[in-house]
């Protein structure tokens, strides 16, 4: 597969989860490990630009695919908006918030909606797949917005 | 996670036979409830046969406005198919009503139907579960049953099945066409899930080596108009208590035409027939809507945790049907 526009050449075992390959082969650490069970969302990475919760993901069945994670993604003017609005605590779900956020608005823009037009409820409704437990809901929804304007 | 082959095949022939000749063989789609499962133990396959590399990824027009869909087409791409929008609305707002928009992008067509119940004593080895240990006792009905069934439970299950998506299809009489080596079968949505009377564990009418390869949705031209509401405990992103699929025609205040379905309440997705038998021909009003809820609920068998659900499923029904009659005024 190609992770954050390199080529990797792996041989895994079959159940081997890709945020495991991701974190342990690959040192990325970005990808965080918060439930393990797709509840939290904190694995976020984007499969050939699509977000999917990469801890039920099985890495053999993205085989081939181009992998991006928070590292790849750096510097990103989600980061800034983050660091501006306030929108993390102490972290833990930040990557896969943005991961996420960068995904979400490439479904938006597929629509053929205008990103503008995002307001904060739709925002809250098609990010409610990312939980931050300090509750910085408030500055990540800022933070979206702030993008989109 | 219990070690498991891993086999890849390239099209449904080769992977019906690769299932036909194991049967500790699982077939694996988007993977977001299977992975989960093996990884509490719970599914223990010793091979797993990935489908994301067949061409069943595609959605069809058929003859009279009916759609084709691929088993393998992901929940995202399937709301967010125009076609679906405009033909069966209740279908793209129950999907996007579950789950997490990562988990749609990758779950799929036919593992949502095969989606295996949240019941909190079925994920926890330690508790007493029929469905994942069949003779074991069940633990959920005399314990903490707010998420379970009022609708279609027997004395050894009240799991509730968990899929949004499915309710809609309930509704719209979709048809699963599945494939195995002896060929080619198609289950009614009706027919496929099934009660648990004494074998939870036997959930689908699935054989264990049949796969499903499609789901047609025919014509349904009431379902132009169509809801799907969902009541749950927080604004996005959690299993449904009560969920409500409807479409409704009504002509000079008399309900010409009603499909109606519910979630979050039974053992299976849940066509309320007898609902839908009394609202036709009938007026178009509150007092009607809560009275076919009602006798929906005849056969209902509540429990200190879930007796809330009757009264939800009353007021939701009734607010579901309110919003599509009101739409009907308005034009």
């Amino acid at each position: 597969m190609r992770v954050n526009g390199a080529e990797e050449k792996l041989d895994v075992e079959p159940w081997v989860s890709l945020a495991d390959l991701l974190r342990d082969r690959l040192g990325l650490t970005g990808v965080k490990k918060g439930c393990d069970q797709g509840a939290c969302g904190a694995c976020t990475v984007l499969a050939d630009g699509t977000r999917i919760n990469s801890c039920l993901a099985l890495a053999v069945q993205y085989d081939g695919k181009e992998i991006t994670t928070i590292e790849g993604v750096a510097p990103h003017p989600l980061q800034e908006a983050f660091v501006r609005h306030d929108g993390l605590q102490c972290g833990y779900c930040t990557p896969g918030q943005i991961c996420s956020a960068i995904g979400m608005l490439a479904e938006h823009a597929a629509s053929g909606a205008d990103p503008a037009a995002l307001d904060e409820a739709e925002i809250r409704e098609r990010m409610s797949g990312n939980l931050c437990r300090c509750g910085a809901y408030n500055g990540i929804v800022d933070a979206i917005k702030d993008v989109t304007r | 996670m219990k070690p498991f082959a891993y086999l890849k095949p390239a099209d449904v022939d080769e992977a019906v036979l690769a299932v036909a000749a194991d049967p500790g063989a699982r077939f694996l789609g988007g993977g977001t409830n299977l992975v989960d499962l093996m990884r509490e133990g719970i599914e223990r396959p010793a091979t797993v046969v990935d489908l994301t590399a067949l061409p069943l990824d595609e959605v069809h027009d058929l003859p009279g406005g009916g759609l084709r869909v691929g088993a393998l087409v992901r929940n995202s791409a399937l709301a967010a198919d125009r076609r679906v929008a405009a033909r069966y609305p209740m279908l793209a707002q129950a999907i996007l009503a579950g789950a997490s928009a990562q988990l749609r992008n990758m779950a799929t067509v036919g593992g949502n139907l095969l989606q295996r119940t949240r019941c909190p004593y079925f994920y926890d080895r330690e508790s007493a579960c029929n469905k994942r240990e069949p003779g074991a006792g069940c633990d959920a009905i005399g314990g903490f049953n707010r998420s379970h069934a009022v609708l279609g439970g027997s004395g050894s299950c009240i799991a509730t099945h968990p899929s949004d998506m499915c309710v809609a299809l309930a509704a719209l009489d979709a048809v699963v066409e599945v494939r195995s080596v002896r060929g080619v079968r198609r289950i009614p949505i009706a027919e496929f899930h099934l009660p648990p009377g004494d074998t939870p564990h036997v959930e689908t009418a699935l054989a264990a080596d049949e796969l499903i390869t499609a789901v047609e949705l025919p014509p349904v031209p009431v379902a132009v108009r169509s809801r799907y509401r969902k009541v749950r405990d927080r604004a996005s992103y959690a299993f449904a208590l009560v969920s409500v699929a409807a479409a409704l025609e009504v002509r000079d205040g008399v309900v010409t035409d009603v499909r109606l379905a519910l979630g979050g309440v039974a053992t299976t997705p849940w066509r309320a027939r007898e609902a839908e038998r009394l609202l036709l021909g009938g007026p178009a009003n509150e007092e009607a809507y809560r009275r076919a809820a009602e006798a929906e609920l005849a056969p209902a068998a509540v429990r200190p945790g879930n007796a809330f659900k009757t009264g939800l499923v009353r007021a939701t029904v009734a607010a579901t049907l309110r919003d599509l009659d009101l739409g009907e005024e308005i034009g």
